[in-house]
């Protein structure tokens, strides 16, 4: 059974119709990169995905391991597996990252059944992680995201999809304000991530990070539909020709 | 969309009536008849067994409440009360001397019992043997007063305290067995002509607890007072009074709580604390009276003095609260520093939600030379509520090198409700370092739904982001209170959300 079947969805915010008829599938295993130009609703799929308020969706479906997902609140997705790492993650101050990692944890494991995790597990498990992923332990005091710099944010975000092993991880313009460091060292950390049970949807503008997170399969979006789907080396050939070509197209 | 309206639904089903103490508890009650005259003054002062001295007192702040006008200041409104309507004096029956704790009414034990305040000693009495491999239960060790309607019903660990020189009794009570005490502080703080609420409670006020700690005593416990209004159209009208005298130390806490009505009732009380020289008070409150129904029916209306003295050199006076009830708050926790290099704080929580009208904030006199303050004010406004931090900062001409630092930190949820900001700040030397810091925020959208895309729901997310708003102020509480005060702050915010 695919993981995720996007089928003919369409979306409006306020009176203006974003996506149209969208259709997308995806399988365990599978890292599917959307590619495309500003404003073509790449960011809008996958807030509408993790169920972010604002978006009302006027036709099509979303199924996740078949179940309809636009039924379950944005917390009861997390719980199932979706995990939407932000283009811009939030502050929260006063609240301690260490703290936000556990009751965030433990409120999924407990959405599920499952039981929580004891202190010594957590912390060992969120050591093993930030060490991979090179985070400092003080960093995980501070408050969320608190003063964190674009890269720390990036890898904090990073860092819960580990903790949180959801099956469904969604990239939102995770290159975004990163230099080529900052981006080799993210792109890595979503790399130890790949296994034949985890997908992966990269939503980028730009093909420089395709380089280090190679995707199978490329979907260029234009005006809130995929115009075309091929292999990795679309991203080359748009690299080349540039979006306009499916702006006139869509 | 369908995730929204699942939020909707999910806020919907939660009963914003979630108030958790509105129980009431039936018991007969001796009342004073309703309204207020010399007559009524008297009558209390006698049901008090009261000396001379302490009924003129009364008389004379009775006399001059009469010329006086409410204050209408405060950005509260609320319809006008009418203080003849009111009973000024409730007692439950029968009232006879209480030799120990079983003859107690066990409606009332009941009814602390209830509120998970502790009257009973028995378990946590020394040379009770602690259970095989447990702790000895030494984290709850806390004495009691229990004020219910107009009258102190227990206080607790009275004779252990007694060992200890500290006086910690109802100020009913103090009245007549340390009344070289009484009548040298009291008033002394806040004088009878002090404010239109002051003086009517310096007038008709009933019990109260009385704290005396003696030179370099540093308190073997926390002190608590619990405050209950039981009876419908009573005011309350307590007052307390405590004295920390030279090198000692005391903390103290209050919680109050009141049942669920639909007519509003009056609390005003005040609260005297004096610092001689190098003497500290720490004094916490958690207020939960009730804030009235999700309409705004009913509720506390909560006028409160509370003021405290560093009197001696080196003092240090502690204010903390977390104000999470009431239909209407108007209160000012405030410091006067006298003596020289002395401290005072003020940190505060107000939490308002539903109709709730909050007017809170402190005010630090700076007299002595290089005194200091510090001011952490946390404000959070939900659903229709208004929550105003009214503060005055003033260094006297002679108070040399005094120094404040003030942080006025407001959260709005919602876009119903109005959160505001009136600092007053004067400093008549130059010598004075006064700091401001003001905010104001609104819990958005975007954290929120960072925080349920993580796996939270959305009530947890809004308790996760108020606690790190308040970490601050909740630091200052004592650890089990902060738990409760954690607690609290989540329940008083349940259907703030949608």
């Amino acid at each position: 059974m695919a993981l995720l079947e996007v089928k003919d969805l369409q979306v409006r915010v306020e009176d203006r119709e974003i996506l149209h008829g969208l259709s997308l599938t995806v399988n365990p295993g599978e890292v599917h990169a959307i590619m495309g130009p500003n404003g073509s609703g790449k960011s809008t799929l996958s807030h509408v995905i993790a169920g972010k308020p604002g978006y009302e969706v006027t036709g099509g479906q979303i199924l996740f391991r078949g179940e309809d997902l636009l039924e379950m609140a944005p917390d009861e997705r997390a719980a199932k597996g979706v995990f939407l790492a932000f283009q811009y993650p939030v502050e929260i101050p006063g609240v301690a990252t260490m703290n936000f990692l556990r009751t965030a944890l433990n409120a999924q494991r407990k959405a599920r059944g499952e039981s929580e995790y004891s202190t010594p597990d957590f912390l060992k498990k969120v050591r093993e992680v930030s060490k991979s992923l090179n985070i400092p332990q003080d960093m995980l005091k501070r408050g969320v995201n608190v003063g964190f710099s674009g890269g720390e944010k990036k890898r904090n975000e990073i860092l819960q999809m580990a903790l949180f092993e959801p099956s469904l991880c969604i990239l939102d313009e995770m290159d975004s304000g990163l230099d080529i460091d900052a981006l080799r060292i993210a792109a890595d950390g979503v790399n130890a991530l790949r296994s034949p049970e985890r997908a992966m949807v990269v939503i980028t503008h730009y093909q420089r990070l395709l380089n280090y997170i190679v995707p199978d399969f490329v979907h260029v979006m234009a005006k809130g539909s995929v115009v075309k789907t091929g292999g990795k080396e679309l991203a080359l050939e748009l690299e080349g020709s540039g979006y306009a070509q499916f702006e006139h197209a869509a | 969309m369908v995730a929204v309206q699942e939020t909707v639904d999910r806020v919907r089903r939660i009963d914003v009536d979630q108030y958790r103490y509105g129980f009431e508890t039936l018991i007969e009650s001796e009342k004073a008849p309703k309204g207020l005259s010399e007559d009524i003054v008297r009558f209390i002062s006698e049901k008090k067994s009261e000396p001379a001295w302490m009924l003129e007192w009364r008389l004379e702040a009775y006399r001059r409440w009469l010329t006086m006008t409410e204050p209408t200041w405060a950005r509260v409104n609320y319809p006008k009360i009418d203080y003849q309507d009111l009973y000024y004096y409730a007692a439950p029956k029968p009232k006879k001397t209480l030799s120990s704790i079983d003859e107690i009414d066990p409606e009332i034990l009941k009814t602390y019992e209830k509120l998970g305040i502790p009257l009973r000693e028995v378990a946590i009495l020394e040379g009770v043997e602690p259970p095989p491999g447990g702790e000895p239960s030494e984290q709850r060790r806390i004495a009691v007063d229990a004020v219910f309607d107009s009258v102190s019903v227990a206080t607790t660990f009275q004779k252990e305290l007694k060992k200890a020189g500290v006086i910690f009794m109802p100020i009913s009570e103090a009245i007549r067995e340390h009344p070289e005490l009484v009548r040298k502080y009291l008033g002394s703080v806040v004088p009878t002509s002090d404010n239109f609420f002051a003086t009517l409670n310096s007038a008709v006020f009933s019990d109260g607890s009385f704290v005396y700690v003696p030179p370099g005593v540093r308190c073997p416990m926390e002190l608590s007072t619990y405050f209950r209004i039981n009876e419908r159209n009573t005011g309350q009208f307590e007052r307390t009074l405590i004295i920390a005298d030279k090198g000692s130390y005391v903390s103290y806490l209050e919680g109050c709580t009141a049942p669920q009505r639909d007519e509003n009732q009056l609390h005003a009380a005040v609260v005297e604390l004096v610092a001689l020289d190098d003497a500290e008070i720490k004094y916490s409150t958690v207020q939960n009276w009730y804030p009235g129904n999700s309409e705004g029916k009913g509720g506390i209306y909560n006028f409160v003095t509370k003021r405290g003295e560093c009197r001696g050199a080196n003092s240090k006076i502690s204010w903390t609260q977390v104000e999470t009830g009431s239909a209407i708050t108007w209160k000012y926790p405030s410091c006067i520093l006298r003596g020289d290099h002395s401290r005072g704080e003020f940190y505060s929580i107000a939490i308002s939600n539903g109709y709730q009208q909050v007017d809170s904030g402190t005010k630090m006199i700076h007299l002595g030379k290089n005194t200091s303050s510090r001011i952490i004010s946390k404000g959070i406004a939900a659903g229709k509520s208004q929550n105003t931090y009214r503060g005055l900062v003033t260094a006297h001409r002679k108070a040399t090198g005094a120094r404040n630092y003030t942080a006025c930190d407001s959260l709005l949820i919602g876009d119903k409700c109005g959160a505001h900001t009136v600092p007053y700040v004067e400093a008549k030397n130059s010598s004075a370092t006064f700091e401001h810091e003001a905010t104001t925020s609104k819990i958005s959208e975007d954290v929120l739904f960072y925080c349920v895309q993580r796996g939270l729901s959305q009530e947890e997310a809004v308790g996760l982001v108020v606690n790190g708003f308040v970490k601050d102020v909740l630091q200052q509480l004592p650890m089990e209170f902060a738990v409760e005060a954690q607690k609290l702050i989540s329940i008083s915010l349940e259907g703030s959300v949608g």
